[in-house]
């Protein structure tokens, strides 16, 4: 089944006729040639039925047309037939049972979070992708560089993906190398993907959010190994450095961010990136699950509150610009509580340990 | 409380709250032009009803009405209304996507686009399909099931006068402040207090809040209706397969919209008391939302199709000549769907990042409901097979619908296949196949239920020829609509894009737009010929069975009378109505007095006042939400001491509007 290729060149073919970049129809990676002969599969199984129900749909209308000269053949007694029955149920599902044999197989050999050591196609490359408001950071841990707006990898190697986002949802999409994950803020998904041949690829984010999300989109550059070399090299002699200050000043929103690239990147960036404790005097997520699961800060905790804030210094207004939303007033709050504990809590707790970062 | 979510500087008045003059969006043209438009329609309108003094019949006859035709009437009214308004976002996107290629920025910024979006899905889902297909319900199914009115008539005029109200919550915000821009389910932290600051996101919480009361309401009204007050006779396998749609339709409402309304009080919690829900900070997990929503999400969209189902089940069967073939596979088929579509509601976030086996599951189970929706195509194909097809308007529509939806299906199930929906996913391919289902599926059944039911509700039927055009014009205009989405999508494009860098994609979305064109002439088409049949009625005048129908509705006269039926159906089997004629029935010569429920103003206060409650919500208007909230409670506990609730037409007045009945 698999093995069709001339089908599978003629409707390539025919989209391509149309001098369009038919990304998802021509796949320049594994995963997207596996999802895209999938697709075609799946189409083929279900024409199957779909085509003789477009003919149906067309034909018995005009066929047992009421003017028609000759009639006899009317037959209203005709409601109910259990040899059409079993057909009309029994073709969806053996379709189905196919269908779905494939989809088991197809979605484990997919699923993005699986490695592609299985192809044997040399040492993986390391990406971690934030998302920020609108603009794509890569970080190549390995190679100590990072770069924004622009995704430069070996062509032939296969790339692992981390993802995270800085405030709202977004998806990495590269539809000519395969599908897509979502980047969330506070956690990480992973993706893994492959470019077989050098060549530029359009990437974006295909998960609306916010007023600069047009614009949120990147060139994915699959080169030669001595390019990606020669790239990592210029990339490193670049002055500029991703710390944990700069990375703060790059997360402010902007739309349309030109490409630039950072010569060295702070240990530990993507972690608190994902644990939403870049900022210092934060608590990363992990710790505060910890803190949670061993009884929370209690009443005395709410003073701490500003440690856990996040969202709030992010805020936008429709246009997309940084707005100072008043903060909040933790200390009046602990103190109220405690001229009236009992509101609360019942019983007083102790106050857990606060693990700032 | 309100402070801490508040714009910096922005100062909550004791009187205004947060709302002041520069919420009024007189700085742009577009709104200025469309209020001018609104404003002077308006005030013909009311001139016009003023002049030919209907003011009272409009209060008397149609507001308070409990009468299930006439609130169905108004529902259809309803969505008609606000597919206009849906109808223009639409133009305007495809204008702006048609515009803004390679480095041009079209017509509208970010901030305007992506309200439009917001509020095309919005009112489309909630405001025209659900405002459509409850109306379809409202008006038929009582008939059918030989009934008078529904359980709880006073209940239908509630739910319908909230439904509205949170249509005009809707609609207050093109010209008082703005709405969201966060897509139709308003996925958090995008939608949370930090990242949708301003009254747009609150508009879009106390709307769908409001009208989801009257929607769930209406469910619990239909289902007891169907159990409870079928004519003498009729077992549930009796009744038609609209009604079976209309029952599992209702079920679903009732079992799916309170997680809707759950989420979005959630939302709103986090929106306006600081709660973490679905924060990033404080523990709060978006992907609840997420699940939630579509846990609701999923279900809606079958809310939607079921009852149309039934609709071209009526219609396929009688304008075949023949009962409708395999009944009882019908009703399974529609029962598994109902169960089935609330187990695949991770198939909209395959891309989140669930295992393999997750992701399996649902995708399997998304496919499995392919097979009862199969065999409902093909139950539909062999009922014209042997028949007499007669070619008129809504079987145009049903042909249309067979052609379209089966196409849809198709890509549904692409999109099921995981691995193939990580590349489709949010790309046009599945904005593409979503309309591909909701027009070819939902449009065309309350199109072709329209032009089916219309001679009934009004004793004439709709012409012909502007009919045929509206379906020509709505089904090519279709093709050449999203079509071109469907090449756009395997090209990898994404939904909701404001602009776009390469111009090869423009072509198509030209394309897309003039099909969009197209679909305003059918458009155009389907007000003319409500304007010209009403015009030419006499001519267009027919007999209370145009169609030669098969069940109870079509025992009615058209336009039929307040009681329905002047005497109770004894039902002995399906398609009732059919065998009634063989058997050459008329009515009982003498008739009895009929108990009938009396009109009530509490449901159109009670909205009215809703919608004072959810606009002094959005803008912070304390005072104004508790004196509304109080006065809701004071009408309905008011309403519990009216003891005057019916009354009995004469038999005198029965007999007299049957026999005029019997000479039209």
């Amino acid at each position: 089944m698999l093995r069709s290729p001339k089908l599978l060149l003629a409707t390539a073919g025919a989209f391509a006729l149309s001098g369009c970049q038919f990304d998802v129809l021509s796949p320049q990676g594994w995963v997207a040639g596996q999802e895209r002969n999938l697709l075609v599969i799946a189409t083929l199984l279900m024409l199957i039925v779909i085509v003789p129900v477009l003919f149906m749909a067309v034909y018995f209308p005009l066929r047992y047309r009421a003017d028609r000269p000759d009639s006899t053949d009317y037959d209203p007694s005709f409601t109910h037939s259990n040899k059409l029955e079993v057909v009309v149920w029994g073709v969806p599902i053996l379709i189905i049972l196919a269908l779905g044999a494939v989809t088991w197989i197809y979605t484990h050999r997919l699923d993005p979070y699986r490695d592609l050591s299985a192809l044997n196609a040399g040492t993986p490359v390391e990406v971690e992708a934030v998302s920020l408001d609108w603009k794509w950071l890569f970080i190549y841990p390995e190679l100590g560089v990072a770069s924004v707006n622009e995704l430069a990898i070996p062509a032939g190697r296969p790339v692992n993906f981390r993802l995270s986002s800085s405030t709202v949802m977004n998806t990495l999409s590269i539809p000519a190398l395969g599908g897509m994950v979502y980047a969330m803020a506070g956690m990480e998904t992973q993706l893994h993907l492959i470019a077989d041949n050098p060549g530029t690829f359009a990437g974006r984010s295909a998960h609306y959010s916010g007023p600069g999300f047009s614009q949120m989109t990147f060139d994915t550059r699959a080169m030669s190994d001595e390019d990606f070399n020669a790239w990592v090299a210029a990339a490193k002699a670049s002055p500029e450095a991703l710390t944990r200050d700069t990375y703060l000043a790059l997360e402010r929103p902007t739309i349309g961010e030109p490409v630039r690239h950072y010569g060295s990147v702070e240990d530990g960036l993507f972690s608190r990136i994902v644990g939403l404790c870049v900022e210092d005097g934060k608590v990363c997520v992990g710790d505060m699950m910890m803190q949670d699961k061993m009884g929370g800060g209690g009443l005395n905790g709410i003073a701490n509150a500003p440690a856990y804030d996040y969202d709030r210094a992010r805020a936008i207004d429709g246009f997309g610009n940084p707005l100072n939303l008043p903060a909040p007033e933790p200390k009046a709050f602990h103190e109220a509580f405690l001229t009236n504990p009992d509101l609360i809590c019942g019983t007083g707790r102790t106050e857990a340990a606060i693990h700032v970062n | 409380m309100s402070t801490e979510v508040a714009n910096a500087g922005e100062v909550i008045s004791p009187i205004f709250g947060r709302l002041t003059l520069d919420w009024i969006p007189y700085h742009e043209p577009i709104l200025i032009g469309t209020f001018a438009g609104v404003a002077l329609g308006g005030l013909a309108v009311l001139a016009l009803m003023t002049y030919f003094r209907l003011w009272m019949p409009l209060w008397r006859d149609w507001v308070t009405s409990v009468d299930h035709k006439k609130i169905g009437i108004m529902y259809m009214v309803l969505g008609f209304i606000m597919m206009v308004r849906g109808f223009a976002d639409a133009l305007m996107m495809r204008a702006q996507q048609a515009m803004a290629a390679g480095g041009a920025t079209g017509y509208l910024p970010p901030h305007h686009f992506d309200q439009v979006f917001t509020a095309h899905g919005v009112i489309m889902i909630f405001f025209v399909a659900m405002a459509f297909v409850t109306g379809v319900m409202n008006y038929v199914m009582p008939a059918q099931i030989g009934a008078r009115d529904v359980a709880f008539p006073f209940l239908n005029n509630f739910s319908f006068w909230m439904t509205v109200a949170g249509a005009l919550l809707v609609n207050i915000s093109l010209f008082v402040g703005e709405f969201g821009r966060v897509g139709w389910l308003a996925f958090p932290p995008l939608s949370g207090a930090a990242y949708s600051t301003g009254p747009g996101m609150d508009y879009y919480l106390w709307s769908l809040q409001i009208a989801g009361v009257g929607t769930t309401l209406s469910g619990i009204n239909l289902i007891a209706t169907i159990l409870k007050m079928r004519a003498p006779g009729m077992k549930l396998m009796d009744m038609s397969v609209f009604t079976w749609t209309t029952l599992c339709t209702n079920v679903l409402i009732v079992a799916a919209f309170p997680v809707l309304t759950a989420s979005l009080a959630l939302l709103t919690l986090d929106r306006y008391l600081g709660t973490h829900f679905f924060t990033n900070d404080f523990g709060g997990n978006a992907m609840m939302y997420i699940n939630l929503i579509w846990i609701w999400g999923h279900p809606e969209v079958y809310i939607l199709i079921i009852p149309c189902f039934g609709i071209f089940s009526e219609i396929v069967a009688t304008f075949s000549g023949k009962p409708l073939f395999g009944y009882k596979a019908m009703v399974y088929a529609t029962a598994c769907i109902m169960v089935l579509s609330f187990v695949v509601w991770l198939h909209h976030f395959f891309t989140m990042g669930s295992g393999a086996n997750v992701n399996t599951f649902f995708g399997i189970t998304t496919m499995i409901i392919s097979v009862p929706t199969g065999v409902k195509i093909f139950n539909w194909l062999f009922t014209m097979y042997k028949g007499q097809v007669r070619l008129e308007v809504p079987m145009l529509w049903t042909i249309g619908f067979l052609v379209t939806f089966t196409i849809g299906g198709m890509t549904g199930v692409l999109l099921a296949v995981p691995p193939v929906d990580f590349q489709l996913h949010n790309t046009l391919f599945l904005i593409a196949h979503f309309h591909n289902v909701i027009i070819g599926g939902v449009v065309f059944a309350v199109y072709a239920a329209v032009s089916y039911w219309w001679p009934k509700a009004f004793g004439f039927k709709l012409d012909d020829r502007l009919g045929k055009a509206t379906f020509w014009f709505w089904f090519i205009g279709f093709w050449f609509a999203f079509m071109p989405l469907y090449a756009l999508g395997l090209m990898g494009v994404t939904r909701r894009m404001n602009s776009y860098a390469d111009a090869a994609w423009q072509p198509y979305f030209i394309v897309a737009a003039f099909g969009a064109l197209l679909i305003l002439c059918g458009i155009i088409c389907t007000f003319a010929n409500f304007g010209y049949s009403i015009l030419n009625r006499k001519k267009l005048a027919c007999g209370n069975d145009p169609w030669n129908g098969r069940t109870l509705e079509w025992a009615m006269q058209s336009p039929p009378a307040p009681y329905n039926f002047p005497q109770e159906i004894h039902v002995r089997g399906r398609d009732e109505f059919w065998r009634m004629k063989q058997e050459g029935f008329t009515w009982a010569e003498s008739y009895a007095p009929i108990h009938m429920p009396k009109n009530t103003a509490t449901g159109f206060l009670l909205a009215a006042f809703a919608l004072a409650f959810g606009f002094a919500m959005v803008w912070y208007i304390w005072w104004l939400a508790g004196l509304a909230f109080l006065a809701m409670i004071a009408i309905g506990i008011g309403h519990t001491f009216n003891y005057n609730r019916d009354y009995f037409i004469p038999a005198t007045t029965v007999t007299a509007t049957e026999a005029k009945g019997a000479t039209a």
